[in-house]
């Protein structure tokens, strides 16, 4: 068999497995419109992914996961609970020289259900293991929940909050923000400099000043946002103690069952973390019910944040030395409620990439 | 035989064969205006190819020529690192990529105010916040190192200016020398917003079959230039 065909029937057998465990087969097109996919992740995806042009659709994307058409089926005509395994191409770009290709298979799982999320927590990640077990792989999981919880629960504007929770992905921005917020780095010049500028006058007469108005970002928009930065430069820092707690938990990295001991610990001083702190519990309960060993499973609380924006809860990878990760996955409820216009569910996928498993089973030429 | 790629017309034909020129290295168009033919005297192996600067980082890529004259901002945009090796740096032709905003956006200053502009901007509107621009690459580069989100790249390939008094976009990122044609837009340069100082460059293609003769040849240059050799 050539390597093409010895992949795609590794990719048969995962999918077999997936729809045994009780998943519809579920199929999407290739061409999607960019637009949904430009909305959900932004600019970033575009470096990603390939845009064609239709002169009638317009931009088009060739797929660059499963993960968006198959929440866009879900949410038009499934019924509940469901369960969906999809196998087929997908298409990435990848840079010079990378050792990933731009267009390989990618087999997955999605659960969508309201009853006990831990459960399919647990569900998806003892599937994957099962699947993959014998490969020699390293199960890293992580949970974004806790992190935003935190944030959520700090003793601060609900504009520093949003701004924290919006660069929740983005770590290196999302320190800086929490560095500025909490007192340890320095106002920056430039805003300083816009600072005394905004006291000097009211907005208003500063936008006249400006000269000729350009733009569909109106003057109601700019006094707006200028009102804030005054607002926001007479707030108190965020407490030191729990700025600390914070970036204690950002790096926070230890077998799950002393994760969750650690995080009871810091609890009492964070109370807003204890739901999601209760349903990590829950979630450790329903892994081990599967025989999954949480003393010794891998916790990284910052796992999944630079992964393309939609986790907000459990996230989960399979990892090998040398490669890109062979399986991952996570929770993604707040995806279900952007792309189901006003309609929710919880629910959690993962994908394993059967090329990666054909070349650990040593089946590859 | 060495092939360079340099600009076929316009300033940037003139600056460049000056500098050549200054250096003991002389450049001509030979035969009629319109015939985009040339001939070099005072090295031997080279030959040169008059090419619009556009197309330069192009023909570099595929190593159809294996030196080109060409702005820093057309191949930083067009090419990856390790596709070609700078020689010299030429001095002319600067202009910075920049990042530029309404004059009336009081509340910003900073590319961090343009994301937090931005993230507002989405809201209220319902579309992420547009940057017109043709440089594409460089500036969502840029924007993702420096952590912005909620934004949207728009082509526009000229008069990009002028886009944000037409509704298309709100912000631009384009390439400026003075920054006049900006203010007479209404426009204001963001401090830290510059994203790349452009100059003409003399590049070496790494895809082009470099002979031994070739080498000897880009040897016997780099010396009259008076830079030092690069490796190809």
């Amino acid at each position: 068999m050539t390597s093409k065909a010895v992949i795609r029937a590794e990719g048969e057998r995962l999918l077999a497995a997936f729809l045994e465990a009780g998943a519809v087969a579920m199929e999407a097109d290739i061409l999607q419109p960019a637009g949904t996919l430009l909305d959900l992740y932004g600019e970033d995806i575009r470096a990603r992914a390939y845009v064609t042009d239709d002169p009638l659709r317009g931009e088009m994307m060739l797929r660059p996961d499963f993960t968006v058409p198959v929440v866009q089926a879900h949410m038009a005509h499934g019924a509940e609970p469901a369960r969906y395994a999809y196998l087929g191409e997908v298409f990435r770009k990848q840079a010079r020289g990378a050792q990933e290709a731009c267009e390989y298979l990618q087999v997955g799982y999605e659960v969508f259900d309201r009853s006990a999320p831990e459960t399919a927590d647990a569900e998806v990640f003892a599937l994957f293991r099962d699947l993959l077990a014998g490969l020699g792989l390293r199960p890293v999981t992580g949970d974004i929940g806790i992190l935003m919880a935190a944030v959520c629960g700090l003793e601060t504007t609900e504009r520093r909050k949003a701004a924290l929770l919006r660069h929740i992905w983005r770590p290196a921005r999302f320190k800086a923000l929490l560095d500025r917020f909490s007192g340890r780095a320095p106002v920056p010049v430039g805003r300083l400099r816009l600072l005394e500028r905004l006291r000097a006058g009211s907005p208003m007469a500063l936008i006249e000043e400006a000269g000729t108005f350009v733009g569909l970002r109106s003057a109601e928009e700019i006094v707006e946002r200028a009102e804030a930065l005054l607002a926001d430069a007479e707030t108190p820092p965020i407490r030191a103690t729990e700025a600390a707690l914070l970036y204690d938990l950002l790096t926070l990295e230890a077998p799950a069952a002393h994760a969750l001991a650690h995080l009871r610990g810091i609890a009492p001083m964070l109370p807003a973390i204890v739901p999601a702190v209760d349903r990590f519990a829950a979630r450790l309960e329903a892994l081990a019910a599967k025989g999954v060993a949480v003393e010794t499973l891998t916790f990284e609380a910052s796992h999944g944040r630079t992964a393309l924006e939609y986790y907000d809860g459990f996230v989960f990878s399979f990892v090998a030395e040398g490669m890109p990760p062979v399986a991952s996955g996570g929770r993604y409820d707040a995806l279900t409620a952007v792309l189901g216009a006003g309609a929710f569910i919880p629910a959690v996928g993962g994908v394993i990439q059967p090329g990666l498993v054909a070349r650990l089973r040593g089946a590859l030429a | 035989m060495i092939r360079l790629g340099v600009p076929s017309k316009g300033r940037l034909m003139q600056d460049c064969f000056d500098w050549f020129a200054a250096r003991g290295v002389v450049l001509r168009r030979t035969g009629s205006d319109r015939e985009y033919a040339g001939a070099v005297e005072g090295v031997e192996g080279v030959t040169p190819v008059l090419l619009s600067a556009g197309e330069i980082p192009r023909e570099l890529a595929s190593g159809r020529i294996h030196l080109g004259v060409t702005g820093s901002d057309l191949v930083r945009e067009q090419l990856d690192a390790d596709e070609v090796a700078e020689v010299a740096r030429l001095g002319f032709g600067r202009a910075d990529l920049v990042i530029a905003v309404p004059n009336v956006w009081i509340d910003v200053e900073t590319v961090d105010d343009l994301d937090a502009a931005a993230a507002a901007f989405r809201k209220v509107h319902g579309h992420r916040l547009r940057i017109a621009t043709k440089y594409h690459r460089l500036v969502r580069d840029f924007l993702t190192a420096q952590g912005v989100a909620d934004y949207q790249l728009v082509d526009s390939q000229g008069a990009t200016e002028g886009t944000v008094k037409n509704g298309t976009a709100e912000a631009i990122a384009d390439i400026t020398s003075s920054g006049e044609t900006l203010r007479a837009n209404h426009l204001r340069i963001l401090p830290d917003g510059l994203i790349h100082s452009s100059e003409a460059v003399l590049w070496a293609s790494r895809a082009a079959a470099w002979t031994a003769e070739d080498r000897a040849a880009l040897a016997r240059l780099s010396q009259m230039l008076g830079v030092p050799g690069v490796s190809v």
